[in-house]
């Protein structure tokens, strides 16, 4: 599983980035964590609001940062698959 | 005889709810009967400047955000682009300046929407439109600016932060500045589809997002805010008017491009600069004066400069740049000449 969090180096996306570390170590679930601010990389999945949260190339959430727990099932729901 | 009580009950609410007329006179009743302090010092004016006016921003502030992201929570930058994507020419422009102002976004998305909207094929100059007048004008701040001064200098400054937007926007699409854009910008979404399907918030999630935007915002800024007011206080008590007067009042004719100069690199939100600028009214310093430096610290910044930088090349940069100190140097003489109309 890939997870990207894109963002362009606020506050807001730091913290996703945290959280979604956060969550794999808690559930003891493997994935590559990409944290991308490079702007054109980020202009490429069409996304408007930051931070962005992308997994296995699918943007599942963007401008806002989510619960702990919405972290957690969006992660799972894809780990399922 | 009805229209008077009309507005007389306009007045009234004014005074207490925008403009807290009680929290004042409450905060000078604690300062003189319980702590006690000479009600003509400096430290008295500082103190009781400080603690009334964080209070009464802070209350504003919270009621105002969670009222006007609940208003436009159903305005997401996706739905604006599909709106300015049906209409060309001037109205697009003047359109773009409008949902400007009502669309929430936290400013560090303002380049994405950039590249978002160009993608989708908007004109850069309604682009630019949109984000000239977001960072500008806002709801909550043109009632915070009605609050601090007067309803006339809150239109006026919607007013003028409109007609920048609009003219700055025009002007790009007429001199075709859309080819110093770079090139990656136009380029078609490469990786994976992206857009997810877009449902009507209930009720409920309206009140969520509202409530996480006044969070989110005040996060943001109460430490502007509380530096803001602290300045404000400072020059409130201790500052000699003469001496802010020297040199920025109406008889430094200087005066509004040297706060124009201060205020461009300066980087806050409208919301902490108010205070400053209350401050400044009241020793005596011109009202257009005090709107340009207002008007520079929000609408011109070292960091979103650097974000433009990523998206456009120098030439639209310094265009973008430059109009922008122009126009606010000269709304600001504007101001100072006709300010008397409005006060």
């Amino acid at each position: 599983m890939n997870i990207k969090v894109l963002g362009v180096g606020c506050a807001n996306c730091k913290r996703l980035h945290q959280m979604v570390l956060h969550v794999l170590k808690q559930e003891g679930m493997i994935a590559t964590v990409d944290y991308i601010t490079d702007l054109v990389k980020i202009s490429e999945y069409g996304l408007m609001k930051t931070p962005g949260l992308v997994i296995n190339n699918q943007v599942v959430l963007s401008g806002r940062v989510p619960t702990m727990d919405e972290v957690k099932v969006l992660i799972q729901n894809h780990f399922e698959r | 005889m009805r229209w008077h009580v009309i507005v007389n009950v306009w007045n009234w609410l004014n005074d207490q709810l925008l403009r807290m007329k009680w929290l004042e006179e409450l905060v000078h009743w604690l300062m003189s009967h319980v702590i006690g302090l000479e009600e003509e010092s400096a430290l008295f004016h500082s103190l009781a400047y400080f603690v009334y006016d964080t209070v009464k921003i802070f209350i504003l502030l919270s009621t105002l955000i969670f009222i006007a992201s609940y208003l436009t929570s159903a305005l997401t930058p996706e739905r604006t682009q599909a709106i300015l994507g049906k209409v060309r020419g001037l109205p697009a422009n003047i359109i773009g300046a409008l949902l400007g102002t009502v669309t929430p976004f936290c400013s560090c998305s303002s380049i994405p929407i950039f590249i978002g909207f160009t993608k989708a094929g908007i004109p850069v100059g309604v682009t630019f439109s949109f984000l000239i007048s977001s960072p500008l004008v806002d709801l909550a701040s043109v009632i915070l600016l009605a609050s601090i001064f007067n309803w006339n200098i809150a239109l006026a400054y919607v007013g003028v932060g409109l007609l920048m937007a609009v003219l700055g926007g025009s002007l790009i699409t007429v001199f075709k500045m859309e080819r110093y854009v770079e090139g990656f910008v136009f380029a078609n979404p490469t990786t994976a589809a992206v857009q997810m399907e877009e449902v009507p918030l209930t009720k409920k999630e309206r009140l969520q997002f509202a409530s996480r935007q006044v969070k989110d915002i005040i996060r943001r800024v109460w430490l502007f805010i509380l530096i803001g007011v602290g300045i404000g206080a400072v020059i409130h008590g201790y500052i000699p008017e003469a001496w802010i007067t020297s040199v920025l009042g109406s008889q430094n004719i200087f005066s509004v491009p040297l706060a124009v100069l201060v205020g461009v690199p300066m980087y806050a939100d409208i919301f902490g600069t108010l205070p400053i600028a209350q401050a400044l009214v009241s020793k005596g310093v011109g009202i257009g004066t005090v709107l340009s430096f207002m008007m520079a610290v929000t609408a011109l910044s070292f960091p979103s400069m650097v974000m433009l930088s990523k998206v456009i090349k120098p030439k639209l940069l310094a265009f973008f740049v430059g109009f922008i100190t122009f126009s606010i140097i000269l709304i600001g003489y504007l101001f100072n000449l006709f300010g008397w109309l409005f006060v």
